[in-house]
This record gives C-alpha cells, sequence and structure tokens, in this order.
C-alpha cells in the first residue's frame, strides 16, 4: 500500500493554475524527483503536501503517519544571519512540533538526534554556533533537523543549489545513506542529469500535465522524444 | 551599601525595586524574540499607544492600567496583523500608530487636565508614582510570562528560529506570534508608570542585543538578557537615587553602557 497517494490534484496559485490532475504513488522507500521547469508549481506541491495555505482540489491520502510527520528542508530557510543559536538546538527544534510541554527533550528524542548526526556526519558541529557553519555545512544540520521531525518523510526542496560541487556530491551522498536507512525522500530538483542518476523515480511536471516513471524509464524515453524531434527537422 | 540601606528604608522604592526587576526579566524573555524575529519596534509603538490610552483615562477619570491593557492589546494585534500581510509595511505602519496615539495623548491632555506631573510621568517615568497595585499587576503578569516561557520554551525557540519549518511540524506559529503580542503588550502597559512610555522599549531590545555579543547561542542569550536586564536596572534605580535623575533614564544609560563596554569585548 502507497504511504502517500495524490489523486487528481489541481492547484492555483494567484488565480492562476499551476498544475492539474496530478496523480502519483508514494510507496514506502522511495526515492523520488520532482523536475520541471520554473513555474510548473514545484514548491507548490510541496506545499500542499505539507499541509501549508494552499488552494487545491483532489486528494492527498496519508497511509500509517500524519502529515505533521514529515520532515522538510525549505528552499531558502526563513533563518536571520544573527541568530544566536547552536547547531544542536537547531536539529533538536526538529522535534518542537511533538515535545510535551517544558524545555526537555525525551530521551528517545535524545536518541534519535544523536542517532541522526551520527548518520549525517555533524556530531563535531553540535556545540557550534549555527550561524558560523559554511553553507553545506548548515545544509546538513537542516537535513538533520528534518530528519528528527521526520517518521517516514523527508521532502527536500532544491537543497543543493547553493552548495558547491564539492558539498553537492557530499549532500547526495547523504541523502542516499538516508534513502537506505529506510526513510522515504522525496526531492524537488533543477538538475535531471543528477536526479535520473540518483533517484528511483522521476516526477516531471509542466503545465501541459505531468510524467510519472522509473529514473531509468525516464532516461529512455527522454533519449527516444529527443531522437524523434531530431527526424522531424 | 549605605546608599543600599538607605534606599529600602523607603516602601516606595521597595515597590519600584520588585515591580522593575520582575518586569525586566519579563522584558528580556520577551525581547529575544521581539528582537530576533525583527519586531523590536513593537515595543516601541505598544508603549506609545500606552501612552495615548492612560491621558485619556486620566482625562476621564477611569483607572489607567485596566483601561489601557484592553486597548494596547487590541493594538498589538493590528500592528502584527499589519506586519503580517498589509499594504503598509511594518516598520512604517508601527510609526504612524506610535506617532498618532501619542498625538491623540498630547492633546487629550492638553484639552482636559493640562500637561501636569502625572502625565510627565507617564512620559518619562517615576518609582514615586508607583502603587501597590502595580505591584500586584507586575507579580501577576511575571508569574504569566516566565511560566509560559518555560512551558512553551521549545516551541518559543522553533517559531523564533525559522517559521515556515515550525509551520511544517505542526507548531501553530500564530497563536505563539499572538501571545508573544499580547504578553508584550501587558508587560508595556504595567511597566510604562515606571520606565516611562518613551523608555520602556529599551528594556525590550537593550538586555538582547548586549546579550547577543558574549554568547551565540539561544538558551544562554536567554539567561544573560534576564540577568543583564535586572542588573542594568538595580544599578539604575540606585543611579537614580544618589543623583535625582528619572529611573527610566537611568536604566536606559545603564543598559547602553554595559552594551558599549561587552562590545569592545567582543
Amino acid at each position: 500500500m502507497p504511504i502517500i497517494s495524490i489523486d487528481k490534484l489541481s492547484s492555483y496559485y494567484d488565480n492562476r493554475q499551476v498544475f492539474s490532475e496530478l496523480s502519483f504513488d508514494v510507496e514506502d522507500g522511495d526515492y523520488i524527483c520532482i523536475t520541471g521547469e520554473n513555474g510548473s508549481g514545484k514548491t507548490t506541491l510541496m506545499q500542499c503536501i505539507l499541509g501549508f495555505d494552499i488552494k487545491y482540489k483532489g486528494s492527498i491520502i496519508f497511509n500509517g503517519f500524519s502529515r505533521r510527520d514529515i520532515g522538510w528542508l525549505p528552499q531558502k530557510s526563513d533563518t536571520k544571519s544573527d541568530f544566536p543559536a547552536s547547531v544542536s538546538e537547531v536539529i533538536f527544534s526538529g522535534f518542537a512540533g511533538k515535545s510535551v510541554l517544558g524545555i526537555a527533550y525525551s530521551s528517545a528524542q535524545k536518541e534519535k538526534a544523536y542517532k541522526n548526526m551520527a548518520l549525517l556526519e555533524v556530531e563535531d558541529l553540535k556545540d557550534k554556533s549555527f550561524n558560523e557553519l559554511s553553507g553545506g555545512q548548515q545544509q546538513k544540520v537542516l537535513l538533520c533537523r528534518a530528519l528528527c521531525a521526520a517518521q517516514k518523510v523527508i521532502l527536500l526542496d532544491e537543497p543543493v543549489n547553493s552548495l558547491d560541487a564539492a558539498s553537492q556530491n557530499e549532500f547526495y551522498s547523504l541523502l542516499k545513506k538516508i534513502n537506505n536507512s529506510g526513510i522515504t525522500v522525496i526531492m524537488i530538483s533543477h538538475d535531471i542529469e543528477r536526479a535520473v542518476k540518483e533517484a528511483h523515480k522521476i516526477l516531471n511536471i509542466s503545465n501541459n500535465g505531468f510524467t510519472f516513471k522509473k529514473a531509468e524509464c525516464y532516461l529512455e524515453d527522454e533519449y527516444k522524444t529527443e531522437g524523434n524531434y531530431g527526424n522531424t527537422i | 551599601m549605605e546608599i543600599l540601606s538607605k534606599i529600602f528604608e523607603y516602601p516606595f522604592v521597595l515597590r519600584a525595586v520588585i515591580t522593575g526587576v520582575l518586569l525586566c526579566c519579563c522584558a528580556a524573555l520577551l525581547g529575544v524574540n521581539l528582537v530576533l524575529k525583527r519586531y523590536s519596534m513593537l515595543g516601541d509603538g505598544l508603549s506609545h499607544v500606552s501612552f495615548g490610552a492612560a491621558a485619556i483615562a486620566l482625562a476621564f477619570g477611569f483607572a489607567p492600567l485596566q483601561f489601557s491593557i484592553p486597548i494596547v492589546i487590541i493594538a498589538a494585534f493590528l500592528l502584527l496583523r499589519i506586519n503580517g500581510n498589509g499594504k503598509i509595511k511594518g516598520d512604517a505602519a508601527i510609526s504612524i500608530v506610535s506617532t498618532s496615539a501619542l498625538a491623540i495623548g498630547i492633546t487629550v491632555a492638553n484639552l482636559t487636565t493640562g500637561m501636569n506631573t502625572d502625565i510627565s510621568n507617564y512620559m518619562f517615568g517615576s518609582i514615586l508614582a508607583l502603587g501597590t497595585e502595580d505591584v500586584v499587576y507586575s507579580v501577576i503578569i511575571s508569574v504569566l510570562v516566565i511560566a509560559l516561557y518555560i512551558m512553551f520554551y521549545n516551541k518559543i525557540f522553533a517559531v523564533s528560529f525559522d517559521e515556515k519549518f515550525a509551520a511544517s511540524s505542526g507548531i501553530n506559529v500564530k497563536f505563539y506570534n499572538g501571545l508573544s503580542a499580547v504578553l508584550t503588550a501587558v508587560t508595556v502597559v504595567v511597566g510604562m508608570r515606571i520606565m516611562g512610555a518613551l523608555l520602556i522599549s529599551s528594556i525590550i531590545t537593550f538586555p538582547v542585543l548586549s546579550a547577543m555579543r558574549v554568547t551565540k547561542k539561544y538558551r544562554s542569550t536567554v539567561i544573560l538578557s534576564v540577568i543583564i536586564s535586572v542588573v542594568a536596572f538595580l544599578i539604575g534605580i540606585i543611579l537614580s537615587f544618589s543623583f535625582d535623575i528619572p529611573a527610566g533614564a537611568a536604566v536606559v544609560l545603564t543598559n547602553l553602557a554595559i552594551f558599549i563596554i561587552l562590545n569592545c569585548f567582543s
């Protein structure tokens, strides 16, 4: 049974339709890349899934978990450059939505946080100031926060955009590790070539419709389309 | 030491110290998030509204605290709303609202009671003007602020650090922003009498900025802000008493000195 079923989803942004009748299923353990041109509604789709205040028609059904249990790595983080926060404070804030009253986090939450820190290799940073980290390190810390918030699924919105090539490679290999540990990964990406290499499935949205297929099929089909296109000229 | 024992001989000073210390704790706690979320001007705007309300209350013989608190709470919500989605942006909106409220207050005062000592006390603060009622209100508000802050500490951090992420993880962001606005409003009204409407916002921003020179962690920023706020207030009161200057001004100048010193060391 799919863990997220999206059926005939249409959404509007500024009264303009961004995508229509989008249907696809997310299976447990999937690694899905969402691609498409600017303005095709990739981020809007993610916001619909997260339950933000977005107008949409159609249905999004979660099986076995709630949308609050999704870990999210936003495209542009809302954080201020002078905010005094240590890395561990930032990571633990992934639990804030679920934490009971008070200052302390539960021992289960602590255990999960340290496990995630080890997985993402950010343990050494935990007492550092978040704002004094490099862009790549900050992104890893925010990924760790998303993992703490996540039960099964993480959503990432163009996470490697602002990173240099070396940090991008490191980030992709961490995502693979996360996915191998059983977490479902859904990522928006501009870089289709890389997406095809990394992900299991590709959801491509355009203003005319959408395609949802296995990554290896995507490559073949793209090749065919390109071939056909060449022939007609 | 001599001056300390002298100060505490007077019951009005004791009242001022209790009220002031409690309010400084609240202002510092609330201030951390206001400063970090770029809402520092909210305190300033609300203090002017609070002055306008107090002037009207004095003119018509209403109880100033009870009359001002609901009005300032409403103003806080209006300002937050405008900040969120209005056509006029936050800083400009606060400037319009605060100067208008100040103008209304001055006009009403001039037309009725005249610019007497009461009015001047509300503008610049006075430790002589505090009654038992102020002490009671400051105890209630500080217990409320400190208890809520500890109860919701993790959520408050999450909302201040990254509002969008907090919303995605199921935190009711609007509730926490509203709560912070209400508590700031009450703190401003109760603190206005001692610090003065024109100076009260300084105890919301100064201690936090000073603390941020020294530490880069949230929890230590919070704790240090409270300590700096209380120490600056106590030094301010002693200065006010020794040199016969208004308490509000003395506290602000002490905060300024602490801020400059910490800036030199960091």
